[in-house]
């Protein structure tokens, strides 16, 4: 083997007393693109923060080109030719996309000012090239994520790194976004760059990278070439066992009409959705990102006001707009966006359990500990959180225990209907199951279940029927039995006629 | 209007964003039409509102306050807020008396130097203190406000230094004026034009915004966020430091209450002037706006015959104007940016 362009040895890394990485390697090599796998918590993401200078590693070695590397911040990363999309988009909202791409590294003209002529130029041929079309102009505030994440990923090309890590890129891209990333990530790889891929979908794992290298619980499990290994021994060396059935779905007959939507429009967003979803039932809903889903599932909510139409709960009608009748009638909404939507971060686990029944909970107007913590407590062991203490903020917990919460946090409310939107978006294979399973057993209980997705194996693999969107319209309702990846695509994509 | 945007490389560009930057434009563009409306009104019922020796005393009596809330707009666009200009401003506005009494013969330009140089001293004490112990700016510079008026108290002893003690030609400066024009004011337009030059095209001063929109994005790109907001309280200090030298030279008299309660005005105009209160967003040209519609209404209220007690009610009325406007805007770029979609 040459020698590797970056590696990492012997590197660990606590926070507190949780121990985040422990004596893990990794080699990166010019021109390779090396996938990093592991559930949530694995310590991938702290992987990450130490490549790009954000966390110095306790102990062990960093090397480029053979070199010792000592990272003091973000900068240092940045100088030495390492650049990261993160999993979180992290835009300035009130600057323009072209000034969030070449932050702190404007073109200068005269006087050293910023050329904000070349600049918008640039970022038109960084967009050109990742084939989306993006106005250089526009405030990043209002950006979907995955317009956000395209910008990241701009940003990520413009520094032509040596090094290009990509921390679950594609999580809110649609199919032929993801395809055009591809395309330049292999382009970049082709052209000398050393391409860290960390990703939960494995076919975009295998169809992108040479070497796979498998992490668990904060620890270097194996690296392979991706050609001698398989999805089923990739998943058995992430979990450390055998997942079973990943879509446990119960097959349920559905009861009576639960959740009814007539003709719902939001002027320029949705327009005329009809669907009625049924007790015991697990309606998804599919689309394209930015096919309007989410917006369906806010107005629902009553988050976002419609502009005609009705909603129907129990065959009586919701107030529009007015999420707190929606919540009293018996609705609840797992959110897309758990950090910005879902949790009040800074709050502890069970503050956030129990905020929507915090009055029923409360005696005189009164929290007590005890019935907060007795409360909290039920509910995040049916949902088997992993946290350190229930008092803890939910910010120190793992992506997939944080969706465990806000799933508590709705289902301790008895819901009737269960909206969730990308429930497992980002959360580990483990999680993935247990939380399909916990769908599966709210439908028998009786919930009617709107899931929003975008991941198709989920939506095939758990939904009773298969709504799907295209461009702000419901284009097809197919029942399970019919519903397969080309069905739903072709509805997807505008090319089926409405079912 | 219409004149914000005719330039013709914005006519290829989506309608959404253009649509968000005459908002932002307008932001700018709305205070100068309230200016223009107040003035209007206020000559109508009295035409001498408009004589060339009252807008001098508009002119003059805004030129501190502007420079303090350029100042302060630095720091609230990075989502700061400095409440210790007032007391910086009386410090050095007693240094400066206290210093002529020592060395009467002090060339002025020099004084200016001084009084400047102690205000980015102390802003550095506040910048120091807030990198530091990370301590919220709000809990610093409120410390400070009480820290650096204490100083001034225990220096002036309840001296008063009049205009007597001042050399003729400083105390000149304050009235003097060069076509028409006040000096004093002068000063503040170059501050403005500076300070607006640098936010607008240097690096530092985009990443002034950058930290102030997301300070943790900002971290992760690798802006040194720390010594950014140093440098925004040393501005912000060095500013209220030549406002205290500036100060002396306009009113002669001096004890240790000069600028006493300067900082809520100066917050109220930089808000009124279209900078966001969480940063990120605004301008000091918008600050220093707010700056003169504050002290024109001050002016304007005796005019229109409207109870002087009734003034403090305008101000408060007109901060909450420029929120709501602020938020009907924003309300109305997003729903724009939602109907237009990102993609042109």
């Amino acid at each position: 083997m040459p020698t590797p362009l970056l590696a990492l040895d012997g590197v660990s890394k606590s926070f507190g007393a949780v121990a985040a990485l422990r004596d893990v390697r990794l080699e990166l090599h010019a021109g390779e693109a090396h996938a990093l796998v592991g559930e949530n918590g694995a310590g991938k993401s702290t992987l990450v923060k130490i490549l790009a200078g954000v966390h110095a590693p306790d102990a062990g070695t960093v090397t480029l080109d053979g070199r010792p590397l000592l990272l003091s911040g973000p900068a240092d990363a940045r100088a030495a030719g390492i650049a990261v999309i993160y999993q979180e988009p992290t835009l300035f909202a009130d600057l323009s996309v072209a000034e969030n791409i070449f932050m702190g590294r404007q073109p200068l003209r005269s006087l050293r000012r910023v050329d904000y002529a070349a600049m918008r130029e640039r970022a038109a041929e960084l967009f050109a090239r990742l084939g989306v079309r993006l106005d250089p102009d526009r405030p990043a505030r209002g950006l979907s994520i995955a317009d956000q994440q395209l910008v990241e990923i701009a940003k990520a090309i413009s520094l032509d790194a040596r090094v290009l890590v990509m921390d679950e890129p594609t999580a809110a891209l649609s199919g032929i976004e993801v395809e055009r990333l591809f395309a330049v990530a292999r382009s970049l790889r082709d052209a000398g760059t050393a391409v860290l891929f960390i990703s939960h979908r494995f076919d975009e794992v295998f169809a992108l990278c040479q070497t796979v290298t498998v992490m668990r619980d904060g620890r270097w499990v194996s690296t392979d070439p991706a050609g001698t290994l398989t999805v089923d021994e990739v998943v058995r060396r992430m979990v450390g066992r055998e997942v079973s059935a990943m879509y446990p779905k119960q097959d349920t007959a559905p009861g009576e009409p639960r959740l009814q939507v007539r003709g719902l429009t939001r002027h320029g967003v949705f327009d005329d959705v009809t669907f009625t979803v049924h007790a015991g039932e697990i309606v998804a809903l599919a689309g394209l990102v930015g096919a309007g889903r989410s917006e369906v599932s806010r107005a629902i909510f009553g988050v976002d006001r419609h502009d005609a139409g009705e909603v129907l709960l129990d065959g009586s009608r919701l107030p529009n707009g007015d999420t707190a009748a929606a919540i009293r009638a018996g609705l609840a909404l797992v959110p897309e966006d758990r950090r910005q939507q879902g949790l009040v971060m800074e709050l502890s686990v069970e503050r956030n359990t129990n905020l929507p029944r915090r009055w029923r909970l409360s005696r005189g107007g009164l929290l007590f500990g005890g019935d907060e913590r007795r409360a909290a407590t039920t509910w995040a062991q049916r949902l088997q959180v992993k946290a350190g203490r229930l008092t803890d903020p939910v910010s120190t917990l793992s992506g997939g225990n944080q969706q465990k919460v806000v799933l508590a946090k709705w289902l301790a409310t008895a819901p009737k209907v269960l909206i969730v939107d990308e429930p497992t978006r980002g959360i580990d294979v483990g999680t993935k199951a247990e939380v399909h399973r916990l769908l599966s057993q709210l439908a028998a209980d009786g919930v009617a279940v709107l899931m929003v997705s975008s991941e198709l194996p989920e939506v095939l693999g758990m939904a009773d029927r298969v709504l799907v969107m295209h461009e702000g319209r419901l284009t097809a309702d197919i029942p399970r039995a019919r519903a397969d990846e080309q069905s739903v695509m072709l509805a997807a994509t505008g090319q089926a006629a409405a079912a | 209007m219409t004149a914000v945007d005719t330039a013709p490389a914005e006519t290829a560009t989506g309608g959404g964003a253009r649509l968000a930057r005459r908002a932002f434009a307008v932001r700018e563009l709305g205070i100068a039409l309230a200016l223009v409306l107040l003035v209007v009104t206020t000559t109508v019922v009295n035409p001498r509102f408009l004589s060339a020796q009252n807008l001098k005393d508009l002119l003059l009596g805004s030129t501190i306050l502007a420079i303090l809330a350029v100042g302060q707009a630095v720091v609230v666009i990075t989502r700061n807020v400095d409440l210790s200009i007032g007391s910086i401003l009386g410090l050095s506005a007693f240094a400066t008396g206290a210093v002529f009494v020592a060395v009467p013969g002090l060339p002025i330009p020099l004084m200016l130097v001084i009084g400047t140089a102690l205000g980015a001293v102390l802003g550095a004490v506040n910048g120091g203190l807030i990198a530091a112990a990370r301590v919220p700016a709000l809990v610093v510079t409120l410390g400070t406000l009480y820290m650096f008026r204490g100083v001034d108290y225990m220096w002036a002893t309840g001296r008063q230094i009049n205009a007597a003690d001042m050399p003729a030609a400083f105390l000149g400066m304050g009235t003097a004026t060069v076509l028409g024009v006040p000096v004093l004011a002068l000063f503040a337009a170059a501050v403005l034009v500076a300070v607006g030059y640098v936010l607008r095209n240097h690096r530092s001063g985009r990443e002034l915004y950058a930290i102030g929109s997301d300070p943790a994005a900002a971290r992760l790109s690798g802006i040194p966020s720390g010594r950014r907001v140093f440098y925004a309280f040393v501005t912000s200090g060095a500013l209220a430091g030549l406002a205290g030298v500036l100060h002396a030279a306009r009113f002669g008299t001096l004890d240790a209450n000069a600028g006493l309660g300067t900082e809520l005005n100066v917050v109220a105009a930089v808000v009124v002037g279209g900078v966001a209160i969480f940063g990120g967003s605004g301008s000091v040209y918008g600050a220093a706006l707010g700056a003169v519609l504050l002290t024109t209404i001050r002016a304007a209220l005796p005019v229109l015959g409207i109870n002087p007690f009734w003034q403090d009610a305008a101000v408060g009325a007109l901060i909450l104007a420029a929120i709501g406007l602020d938020r009907a805007l924003s309300a109305r770029v997003a729903r724009s940016l939602r109907e237009r979609k990102a993609h042109v």
